[in-house]
C-alpha cells in the first residue's frame, strides 16, 4: 500500500524531474528529427563536429552560467574572448614561450572580469550597464591593438589546444568537458557553490548569513573572464589565426545555452548539466540548418522558431 | 573605499580618453599639396574626405587621386575624419567655405554623412561618393568597386578551373548587405551558363572566418564530394580551407574575395587558388577623372563602376 505521502513525493519528483531534464527531452527530440531529415547527421564524424562547434560556446557558458546564477548577466564574453586572444597571439609572435603567453591571456581574461566585478559588487552599478562598457572598451582595444587585422600563423604547440586531439577525440571537446566538470564540482560540492546559489535567490539573506557577498561576485565575473579567453585560445588555435572580429555576438550564444538550458535569469536557479544541454541544442541547430542547406535568409527565423518550440515543449511537459 | 574606487576609476577612464586621443595625426590638419596661392584663371579646386587614413586601402585611395589631380592640373584637398562622423561634418563644413568646386567624400556612414551633403547641395557644390554611398541628399555619382562584376570574374575562373564541371559550395556573406547580394548574383549569373556545375550548398558564414570553418566542417560531413568553393570574403574561404585541411579533403579549389593580406599569402601558398582585389588607387583616379569631367560640363553617369582585378599564383602581389 502506497501512503499519501510517498504518492505527494512521487508526483514532486516528477515535477522536478522534468524541470530539470525536460529540456533534454527536447534536444533528443530535435535529434531524432535531424536524423530523419538527414542520413549525415547520426555519423561519427558528424558528431564530433557538433561537439568540437559546441565547445566554444560550452566554456563560455559554464562562466555564463554561475553569473546568470547570482541574477548578474555577463555581456563582456564575446569582446575579451577578442581581446585576449589577439594580446596572447601577439606575445607568441614576439617570441615569447607558450606557456607563458597563454597564461598572460587567461590572466588578462581573469583580470578584466575582475574588473567588471569591482564595478558590480562595489560601485553596484548593473550587471547589463557594467559589462556592456567592458564589452565595448574590450572590442575597441582589440580593434586598435590590430589596427584591425587578423594575427595569423602561431606555433603548432599553440594551435594544440584548438586543433590537436587526444586519441581520436579532438581537444576542444577535452578542454569543454574538463571545465563542465570543474565547474558542476564547484557548483555541486563546494561552499563557494552553495554561496552563488544563495546569493542569486536572495541577496538580502545571504548578506546577513555573513556570506561574504562582494567575493562571490568577484569570483563569479573573473571565472567568466578567464573562461572567455580559454575559449578565446581554444578558437585561435582552431582557426591558427587571432582575430579581433573574433566572438562578435558569443555573449547571446552563451546566454542563450544558459536560459535554454533552464537557468532563471532572475539567479538562484538551474543547473550546469541544463546549460550543457542547451549548448549542445544550438551547436545541433547550427549543424542540422547547415546539413539540411537552408537559405540565409531563413536560418534565423528557423533557428528562432525552433528554440522556442523547445522552451515551449518543455514548459507544456512541466 | 568607495569614494576611493570611484576616484580611481575615473582616473582610469581619463587616462584612457587622454591616451587615446594623443597620438595618431594631430587633428584633421588639411593636407593642400598643389600650393596655389595665386589662383590664376579658374583653376579647379577639389575636396577629397575620406572616412580614414589609418587603413592602407584609403591611403592608396588618396595616392590614386592625387596623381589623377596632378596629371590634370587641378588641386585636392585631402581630409581625414578619422572615422569620426562630427569630424567628417566639419571637415566638409571646411570645405563648403572655402567655395571648392566640388567634393568627393568617402563616408564614415551612409546616414550621419546626409546633413552635410544637404548643406554642400544648399552652397550649390557637387557631391561625389567614393566607395561607400549615401542614403540622402544630391549626388551626382558613386564610384564603387563592382561586386557584381567581382562575383563574375571569381565564378568564370572558377569554371574554368574545374573544366566546366563538378560540385561547388557558395558560402556567402550577410544575408541582406550590398556586398553578398552583388557578389552572390554575378557569381551566380556565370553558374548557370555552365548546367554540368552543381551548386551543392549555398550557406551563409557571415562573413567571418570561424563561422567559415564550422560551416564549412558541416557541409564537408554532408557533402562526400566538393570540388570548388567561392567564398563571398576572403575570411571565411580561409576557415573553409582550415576546414578542409583538418577532414584531410584534398583536390578542392578555393576562391575568395578582397585579396586581403592573410589570402595573398595561402595564394603564394598554393593553398587558395584565387581571389578577387579591388582596386582602391583606380577608384580615386576615376573619382577624381568624374569631378572634373562633370565641371567641364559633361554628363558623367549616376553609378561610375571601379574593375576589379583577380589575384592568381601567377600575379600574386
Amino acid at each position: 500500500m502506497i501512503s499519501e505521502e510517498a504518492l505527494r513525493l512521487r508526483r514532486v519528483n516528477w515535477r522536478i524531474f522534468f524541470r530539470r531534464y525536460g529540456i533534454v527531452i527536447s534536444f533528443l527530440l530535435l535529434c531524432l528529427v535531424l536524423s530523419l531529415l538527414s542520413d549525415r547527421f547520426l555519423t561519427w564524424t558528424n558528431i564530433l563536429n557538433v561537439l568540437r562547434q559546441s565547445s566554444i560556446n560550452g566554456i563560455i557558458a559554464v562562466g555564463m552560467t554561475m553569473v546568470i546564477l547570482t541574477a548578474g548577466i555577463d555581456l563582456s564574453v564575446g569582446a575579451i574572448l577578442a581581446l585576449t586572444c589577439v594580446v596572447t597571439a601577439d606575445l607568441l609572435q614576439k617570441g615569447l614561450p607558450v606557456p607563458l603567453a597563454m597564461l598572460t591571456g587567461l590572466a588578462l581574461g581573469a583580470a578584466l572580469g575582475m574588473f567588471s566585478g569591482l564595478l558590480v559588487s562595489r560601485l553596484h552599478i548593473p550587471p547589463f550597464i557594467a559589462t556592456l562598457g567592458l564589452m565595448t572598451v574590450s572590442r575597441g582595444l582589440a580593434l586598435t591593438y590590430t589596427q584591425g587585422r587578423p594575427i595569423t600563423a602561431l606555433p603548432a604547440s599553440f594551435d594544440f589546444l584548438g586543433a590537436g586531439s587526444i586519441g581520436p577525440i579532438p581537444m576542444p571537446i577535452i578542454v569543454a568537458g574538463l571545465i563542465f566538470l570543474i565547474g558542476y564540482f564547484i557548483l555541486a560540492r563546494t561552499n563557494l557553490g552553495f554561496y552563488i546559489y544563495a546569493l542569486g535567490d536572495n541577496p538580502m539573506a545571504a548578506r546577513l548569513s555573513g556570506i561574504s557577498v562582494n567575493k562571490v561576485i568577484l569570483f563569479v565575473y573573473a571565472l567568466s573572464g578567464f573562461l572567455s579567453a580559454l575559449a578565446g585560445m581554444v578558437l585561435t588555435g582552431r582557426l591558427d589565426s587571432a582575430q579581433p572580429t573574433a566572438g562578435y555576438g558569443y555573449e547571446f550564444d552563451a546566454i542563450a545555452a544558459v536560459v535554454v538550458g533552464g537557468t532563471s535569469l532572475a539567479g538562484g536557479e538551474g543547473s550546469l548539466f541544463g546549460t550543457l544541454v542547451g549548448a549542445l541544442l544550438i551547436g545541433v541547430l547550427n549543424n542540422g540548418l547547415n546539413l539540411l542547406n537552408v537559405s540565409a535568409l531563413w536560418e534565423g527565423v528557423v533557428k528562432g522558431a525552433v528554440i522556442a518550440l523547445a522552451l515551449l515543449l518543455y514548459r507544456a511537459v512541466k | 573605499m568607495k569614494k576611493f574606487l570611484i576616484l580611481a576609476l575615473s582616473l582610469v577612464l581619463i587616462g584612457g580618453l587622454l591616451a587615446s586621443c594623443a597620438p595618431s595625426q594631430p587633428s584633421p590638419s588639411p593636407t593642400t599639396t598643389s600650393p596655389s596661392p595665386t589662383p590664376t584663371a579658374k583653376k579647379i579646386t577639389l575636396g577629397l574626405v575620406l572616412s580614414t587614413l589609418n587603413n592602407p586601402f584609403f591611403v592608396t585611395l588618396r595616392d590614386g587621386a592625387q596623381a589623377e589631380a596632378n596629371k590634370l592640373g587641378v588641386s585636392l584637398i585631402v581630409m581625414d575624419s578619422q572615422n569620426d562622423s562630427a569630424k567628417e561634418a566639419s571637415n566638409i563644413e571646411d570645405l563648403i567655405s572655402r567655395k571648392v568646386d566640388a567634393i568627393l567624400v568617402n563616408p564614415t556612414d551612409a546616414d550621419a554623412v546626409v546633413p552635410s551633403i544637404k548643406k554642400a547641395n544648399d552652397a550649390k557644390i557637387p557631391v561625389f561618393t567614393i566607395d561607400r554611398g549615401a542614403n540622402g541628399g544630391v549626388i551626382v555619382s558613386h564610384i564603387a568597386s563592382d561586386n557584381v562584376a567581382g562575383g563574375k570574374m571569381a565564378g568564370e575562373y572558377l569554371a574554368k578551373a574545374l573544366n566546366g564541371k563538378g560540385k561547388v559550395v557558395e558560402l556567402e556573406g550577410i544575408a541582406g548587405t550590398s556586398a553578398a547580394r552583388d557578389r552572390g548574383q554575378g557569381f551566380n549569373e556565370v553558374m548557370k551558363n555552365y548546367p554540368d556545375i552543381q551548386i551543392v550548398a549555398r550557406q551563409t558564414a557571415d562573413f567571418d572566418r570561424a563561422k567559415g570553418l564550422s560551416v564549412f566542417e558541416n557541409i564537408l560531413t554532408a557533402q562526400p564530394e566538393i570540388n570548388g568553393v567561392f567564398a563571398h570574403n576572403d575570411e571565411m574561404v580561409l576557415g573553409a580551407i582550415q576546414a578542409a585541411e583538418a577532414a584531410g579533403r584534398t583536390g578542392i579549389i578555393f576562391v575568395g574575395f578582397d585579396a586581403i593580406d592573410d589570402a595573398i599569402k595561402a595564394v603564394k601558398d598554393g593553398k587558395l587558388a584565387a581571389t578577387v582585389q579591388q582596386q582602391p588607387a583606380l577608384m580615386g583616379q576615376l573619382g577624381v577623372q568624374t569631378a572634373v569631367d562633370y565641371l567641364n560640363g559633361k554628363t558623367v553617369e549616376k553609378y561610375i563602376p571601379v574593375p576589379l582585378k583577380l589575384i592568381t599564383k601567377e600575379n600574386a602581389p
